[in-house]
């Protein structure tokens, strides 16, 4: 086996490293702090092995575009912060309704509104799940290193063409901005999916919204390929034209979600850590992760028996594990950068079995392992 | 010349037709006349990709049997932009409305017409927002009616050959609905030049504009488009206020510049000795 | 083993710091320590106080900022006015000789030498004052080895500028020696 490269590597470049280990060959985008990097980088780097970049006239138009890259056939990707997150809504929702695979990269600053362009925020947990319209599948995932951010960016392509379906990943202007060490994996390491696509025999029969017999997911033919197909916004019936009937767009937005609500097992990631005896658990996710880390590793020194757990899928949430957790463990603490926002999910699954408190830091900075620490003996 | 049927047969989803439009309504001249172009060109079908926004107008590629993306509102060219960059030997051609076009796409339009890439800009223009239900568009001449303009309309209208013209765009033509011959011939050279073109095609929309502005019936909207268009080569032959009612058909633009995928395409020769 | 270390870097924007930090970040990975680097990133970074950090552990690294600096540099009055009470009560104070220095402070170690002078009139450009530095900051603390530093600066600089910053390195290692400018703690 090859010797894996070392190296110091920021955030914001290992998602666009990951992103070119994972096949990506378009990006469109508009340039916003914290995220201008990735854009940056793949301006330079996408030509390189023959892929497009494009900036685009504004938010809405980069990921617009991204989609219609991948209704060529490549894997593609767009980036963005806060208010162009915003900007973006409409379209996710179009890409997951459409069954279109897409990369959305939002490295959290501090809003709402411009907010504090500049500074590490966790307040768009919520945004990712509900931000679009209506119902709809929702991937989201957040890493807690520059290792990490390499990792989940090759992940967030593969489900994203696992399961035709636009992939959010919500890094935070902590771990989009700092540079650490990296051990790069080789590729003969890395799994990379591929979208499963028709063959070309079935051109003349091709339905672009049915799933083969037992499965979720349609095979996705690229334009340019023969298959002459009509893609939509609109509730649609199995070639892709627009419906009204009242069963047919149930049964649609029923798979769409199936594809996700399916596969959680597949989908969601987690991490635990000093769980043998833990008596309280803090639940972090993203920057914050690394506070808890530290607060925790404290606690144990001085005898407090917490456990940790990293959530690395943010969504779907990781219900099961926390339900299971929640029967032992009867003090769970959510530290994140926000008012309340991912510890109102973990007070819906543990229900009234255990006390969930919240520690909300919204003043641009990080918590500090000092916070969560004294937060800890303040619950103990 | 092909028989109509023939033409259906070869560029239409013959199974989802009938179309949703009102009776009297243009726009199913304006998708024919499109599909012609494309049959005389003798395009590849496989390399044709239709791409529209949301409205009336932007029903249409659901009938046309192409690659088809029918996008969300005023959105359409920034993803008709992806698709070109990503897979340049595709044909695109943009199907849209006055209020997806101009309104809330506008800043679309001039992008797409800036750098000049290579897509066909196809504008129904009926001058209002018929999906809706009839309010005033950047289109909606000033001083006429819509239900958001219950006492006339105090916005100007855009002239959309200006705008595209303005903004850098490198085909700009104007037809109409009635002028079908002349439409088809239009789209015809605006798909043929390399770089961002637009047609301005004027439809009529008797359910929604000409009820609220008394323009009669369909037969006598299209007989305004007949009376009242005057082709650009005969401008100067009337004098100024006989101009004044009318307007203007005909080519006004056919230049070549510089396209965008071309000069992305020189960027990608550029790096390819630092491909590893 | 190096035990966690925290240095922070402050002066005004385009002194080269998060260049500085990074430097030495790759330094210690060099070392096969760990290393984070991360900087204040906002319109001061084009201007006014800013500040580069860098944490060096050879255990894993959880908090990725600098809690109660180990190190702390300062090249402007501004930035000592605002990063002083974040220095560790056993840490150590590097400042430029422009910098007013409140000695009524308890602070355990402080070094106060000539860097900017040193970088623009006897190295030559004013820009070379952030590899003066770090030159000085490993001769007072030994976090990152010498090679190391000298292989990492020579990585980044841009082509052509090598002999210049090797020389800015060199005198920021000669400064560490130089006992005038050592003061013994204030306490």
């Amino acid at each position: 086996m090859n010797k894996r490269q070392i190296k110091l590597m920021q955030g914001n470049e290992a998602c666009v490293e990951g992103a070119l280990a994972a096949g990506i060959k378009f990006y469109a985008g508009y340039p916003i702090t914290p995220s201008t990097e990735i854009a940056e980088l793949c301006a330079e780097k996408l030509p390189q092995v023959g892929g497009k970049f494009i900036q685009m006239e504004d938010e809405i138009a980069g990921i617009a575009a991204t989609i219609g890259g991948s209704l060529t056939g490549l894997k593609s990707m767009t980036a963005t912060s806060g208010p162009g997150f915003s900007l973006k809504q409409e379209n996710i929702g179009y890409a997951a309704l459409a069954e279109i695979p897409c990369v959305i990269v939002n490295v959290q600053r501090a809003g709402p509104s411009t907010g504090l362009p500049t500074a590490p925020s966790q307040g768009d947990i919520m945004q990712a799940k509900w931000g679009t319209h209506g119902d709809h599948p929702v991937i989201a995932l957040s890493p807690t290193s520059v290792r990490e951010t390499y990792d989940l960016t090759i992940k967030a392509f593969n489900f994203s063409e696992k399961y035709r379906t636009p992939v959010i990943l919500l890094l935070d202007e902590i771990i989009g901005h700092m540079r650490e060490k990296v051990e790069i994996p080789n590729s003969d390491e890395i799994e990379i999916i591929d979208r499963l696509k028709p063959s070309v025999e079935d051109a003349d029969e091709y339905m672009a919204y049915k799933p083969k017999k037992g499965e979720l997911v349609p095979p996705m033919a690229a334009f340019g390929e023969g298959f002459n197909f009509h893609v939509t916004g609109l509730m649609h019936d199995d070639f892709g034209f627009p419906t009204n009937d009242a069963n047919i767009s149930d049964q649609l937005l029923r798979r769409i979600m199936k594809k996700i609500d399916n596969n959680v097992n597949d989908i969601t990631m987690y991490e635990e850590e000093f769980m043998e005896d833990a008596e309280f658990l803090v639940l972090a996710y993203g920057g914050t992760y690394r506070s808890a880390r530290s607060a925790v590793k404290k606690a144990r020194l001085l005898g407090y028996k917490v456990g940790l757990f990293k959530a690395l899928t943010i969504w779907p949430f990781p219900e099961k594990r926390i339900r299971e957790i929640s029967n032992k463990i009867k003090k769970i603490l959510v530290p994140e950068m926000n008012l309340g926002q991912y510890v109102l999910e973990v007070e819906r699954v543990v229900k009234n079995e255990s006390e969930v408190h919240h520690l909300g830091k919204v003043n641009g900075e990080a918590i500090t392992p000092e916070e969560i620490l004294s937060k800890i003996r303040e619950v103990l | 010349m092909n028989t109509g049927s023939q033409l259906i047969k070869n560029n239409f989803r013959v199974e989802k037709l009938p179309h949703i439009w009102c009776p009297g309504c243009g726009h199913g001249i304006l998708m024919r006349a499109v599909t012609e172009a494309i049959e005389n060109l003798n395009l590849d079908k496989k390399k044709v990709c239709i791409v529209s926004g949301i409205g009336c107008s932007s029903r249409a590629p659901g009938y046309m049997d192409f690659n088809t993306l029918h996008t969300t509102h005023g959105r359409a060219l920034a993803f008709a932009t992806g698709i070109k960059l990503a897979k340049p030997e595709l044909k695109v051609i943009v199907i849209t409305g006055d209020g997806d076009c101009t309104a809330i796409g506008g800043n679309h339009l001039i992008h797409a017409a800036r750098r000049n890439i290579d897509i066909t800009t196809i504008v129904f223009n009926n001058n209002i927002y018929g999906m809706t239900g009839g309010q005033y568009s950047p289109t909606t001449p000033k001083n006429e009616f819509g239900t958001t303009a219950p006492f006339g309309n105090i916005d100007k209208a855009f002239d959309v050959c200006k705008l595209a013209d303005g903004a850098g765009a490198t085909y700009v033509a104007r037809g109409t609905a009635y002028h079908v011959k002349q439409l088809i011939k239009l789209v015809e050279k605006g798909i043929n030049n390399k770089g961002f073109s637009l047609i301005d095609a004027i439809s009529i929309c008797p359910t929604y504009y000409g009820r609220k502005n008394k323009k009669g019936l369909a037969v006598d909207m299209m007989n305004y488009l007949k009376d009242n268009a005057v082709d650009v080569k005969a401008v100067k032959k009337f004098q100024k206020e006989i101009l004044e009612d009318k307007f203007v058909i005909g080519e006004f633009k056919n230049t070549t510049e510089p396209e965008y995928t071309d000069e992305y395409n020189k960027i990608l020769e550029k790096v390819k000795h630092l491909h590893k | 083993m190096v035990s966690r270390k925290e240095i922070r870097l402050s002066g005004s924007g385009g002194q080269g710091l998060i260049l500085g930090g990074i430097i030495l970040a790759e330094a210690a990975i060099l070392d096969g320590n760990n290393a984070v680097q991360s900087q204040s990133y906002g319109p001061e970074a084009r201007g006014g106080a800013s500040k580069a950090e860098v944490i060096v552990s050879s255990k894993a690294i959880d908090y990725p900022k600098v809690e109660k600096a180990d190190v702390l540099l300062a090249l402007t009055q501004i930035a000592y006015n605002k990063y002083i009470n974040t220095l560790d009560s056993n840490g150590i104070l590097i400042i430029d000789s422009t910098i007013e220095h409140d000695h009524n402070r308890n602070i355990h170690k402080v070094i106060q030498a000539p860097i900017l002078s040193i970088a623009s009139n006897k190295v030559g450009r004013a820009m070379v004052a952030n590899i003066v530095a770090i030159g000085l900051i490993q001769q007072l603390t030994n976090v990152v080895t010498k090679n190391s530093l000298e292989t990492a600066v020579l990585n980044r600089v841009p082509k052509g500028t090598e002999k210049l910053n090797k020389s800015a390195l060199l005198e920021g290692y000669q400064l560490a020696k130089n006992k005038y400018y050592l003061e013994a703690a204030s306490v």
